[in-house]
């Protein structure tokens, strides 16, 4: 049997046929609730928080006001060390748009120190800066800070994490 | 396997390609249409209807499935949208399943639709909608960042040459040759898709599938109703197991280069067909084939394992050595695939489900797998990294 779908080519369909636009304005502003709450106010002290279970005894980052796995309350906040190291990472060329950039971003899974399973926490980013050749899984790196003045208690009060050398 | 017994009888599919002029209603008419013609019924002998399609932001119709009930043939009928992201292909013809096992309906039409052309420039602004959006989105992610950040630590952990990736890339671009739907069937080296642009290392362009607009339906009915409708065994395929299984949101906590949740999906189902002996070679023998989700090269390696069709790391070795090739032993993604046919999300694997049908009923035309095919799985992934699920299909006179 025929399959049917009839094919557009970009110059059809931005020149030769219409098309109903439409350009939608929404804002949206999150509470950030309990736990997200005291990380980022913490990110904006220069502290990084975690959560310990008092059941399971997990201590875990980025923090939960409850633990996810014996779905009890996780009230016990840790202050944890500034440093990890990358459990994944990758050179991007891609930004959000799907444009193209020059210079790679370099995103980076961070497996805080202090936590007590692998990995344990956060999306963030490595020194565009850093030689890519030392920017390895297992490398050990520390979080560079914005100056307190500059902090909001937003994810990006850490500026990137740095490569800590040996 | 407990409840009725259910059968798939039909499908239905449009062509997959980067920019339709038909509307995503439009789309989903085409493949509702064709596969109750195919099942030789009409939209009076449907008693239920099922809508699968991925994120509202491609489409900026919020609460799309009432806006596909019409194209999919479900008004003034029990109908519902199932939706697990990247997963909600395989999901939907398991929601066909049980409303019939329930007893519940006994014909089911099931559409499987996306549309990701509408959304502009391009579909990444919407894919940005399903980050985090306390600690994640002001990084300013790309949904390609995910992937990379997995692909790494998977070849990482076991030390996977990316030539054995870069072979998927080029075994499914190339079945899709052979498939009436395919956007992107080509013949590539090896070498074209290590040296195609890196967008975000180790991830480069021909390592991952077009988006796409494009839809698939079928047709699922009880025993009774098969037998009261005189359709031939040979035009059935039959639910064997389902397993679906949804892992946590916070995906920094979990070692990306295992999907558990894969495999505790595959094993459900596996247990529902009354197979327990999960160990991959008395699998690859008791399925003759698969086809896994594959957005990326990557992935279809990656889920093969979750599925315990290949150890943990063995199966890029495995792709790379021809196994996975159609006319080799084990069979995998002989459709062409996300990464060629297209990945219009929730259609995409539907059309990976549609496949399992296809060649159980020997219906695949310069497709088919040439050797005896009794049985086969179809597998989607999605969600943001952590969701999977698994129909297994066996042949209409397989007992």
């Amino acid at each position: 049997m025929e399959l049917r779908g009839t094919k557009l080519s970009n110059d059809e369909f931005l020149n030769k046929v219409l098309s109903v636009t439409y350009y939608p304005e929404l804002d949206y502003a999150w509470a950030t609730g309990v736990a997200i709450t005291k990380f980022l106010n913490g990110l904006k002290e220069g502290v990084i928080y975690g959560t310990k279970c008092n059941e399971c005894s997990r201590v875990v980052c980025p923090p939960r006001m409850f633990c996810e796995e014996c779905h009890t309350p996780m009230n016990e906040y840790v202050e944890l060390p500034q440093t990890g190291i990358i459990n994944t990472f990758s050179l991007a060329y891609i930004r959000t748009d799907a444009t193209r950039r020059d210079k790679a971003e370099i995103p980076a899974v961070i497996d805080i120190d202090g936590t007590t399973i692998s990995p344990s926490g956060f999306l963030h980013l490595i020194n565009e800066d850093t030689p890519h050749d030392k920017v390895k899984v297992n490398a050990k790196v520390k979080a560079v800070w914005k100056s307190p003045e500059e902090r909001k208690g937003d994810i990006t009060d850490i500026k990137y994490f740095d490569i800590m050398e040996d | 396997m407990k409840g009725k017994k259910v059968g798939m009888v039909s499908v239905g599919l449009t062509k997959f390609m980067r920019r339709a002029k038909e509307t995503p209603k439009e789309l989903a008419y085409y493949s509702a249409k064709m596969a109750l013609d195919n099942a030789g019924i009409t939209r009076k002998d449907v008693d239920g209807v099922i809508i699968g399609s991925a994120p509202d932001a491609f489409d900026g119709v919020h609460q799309k499935h009432e806006y596909l009930t019409d194209g999919s043939g479900g008004f003034n009928l029990p109908t519902m949208r199932g939706y697990v992201g990247g997963g909600t292909g395989v999901f939907s013809p398991i929601q066909g399943w049980y409303s019939v096992a329930s007893g519940m309906n006994d014909v089911v039409l099931i559409t499987t639709e996306e549309k990701m052309s509408t959304i502009q420039p391009s579909a990444q602004a919407g894919f940005l909608t399903i980050f985090d959006n306390m600690i994640e989105r002001n990084l300013g992610p790309n949904l390609v960042w995910i992937f990379a950040l997995e692909m790494k630590r998977y070849m990482e952990k076991h030390g996977i040459p990316k030539e054995h990736i870069a072979s998927v890339s080029v075994k499914n671009k190339g079945n899709a040759l052979d498939h009436p739907s395919a956007m992107l069937g080509q013949k590539l080296t090896i070498e074209q898709v290590m040296n195609s642009e890196v967008l975000a290392d180790p991830v480069h362009l021909l390592d991952i599938s077009p988006v796409a607009d494009g839809a698939v339906s079928f047709v699922m009915m009880s025993e009774d109703k098969i037998k009261e409708f005189g359709i031939p065994l040979d035009q059935v395929a039959w639910v064997d197991g389902v397993g679906w299984n949804v892992d946590t949101t916070i995906w920094t906590n979990r070692d990306l280069y295992y999907p558990k949740y894969v495999e505790k999906a595959a094993k459900q189902a596996y247990n529902m067909a009354g197979q327990k002996d999960h160990s991959p070679e008395t699998l690859r023998k008791w399925l003759s084939f698969a086809e896994p989700y594959d957005p990326f090269n990557y992935k279809e390696l990656h889920h093969l394992e979750g599925l315990q069709l290949f150890g943990k790391g063995e199966a890029p070795r495995a792709a790379f050595e021809g196994v996975t090739a159609r006319d080799s032993d084990f069979p995998v993604t002989p459709s062409g695939g996300l990464l060629g046919v297209g990945n219009p999300i929730a259609a995409a694997a539907g059309m990976k489900a549609a496949e399992v049908y296809l060649q159980l009923t020997g219906q695949a035309g310069k497709r088919q797998i040439p050797k005896d095919v009794t049985r086969g799985l179809a597998q989607a992934w999605g969600d943001l990294m952590q969701v999977g699920t698994v129909l297994v299909m066996k042949g209409g006179q397989v007992q």
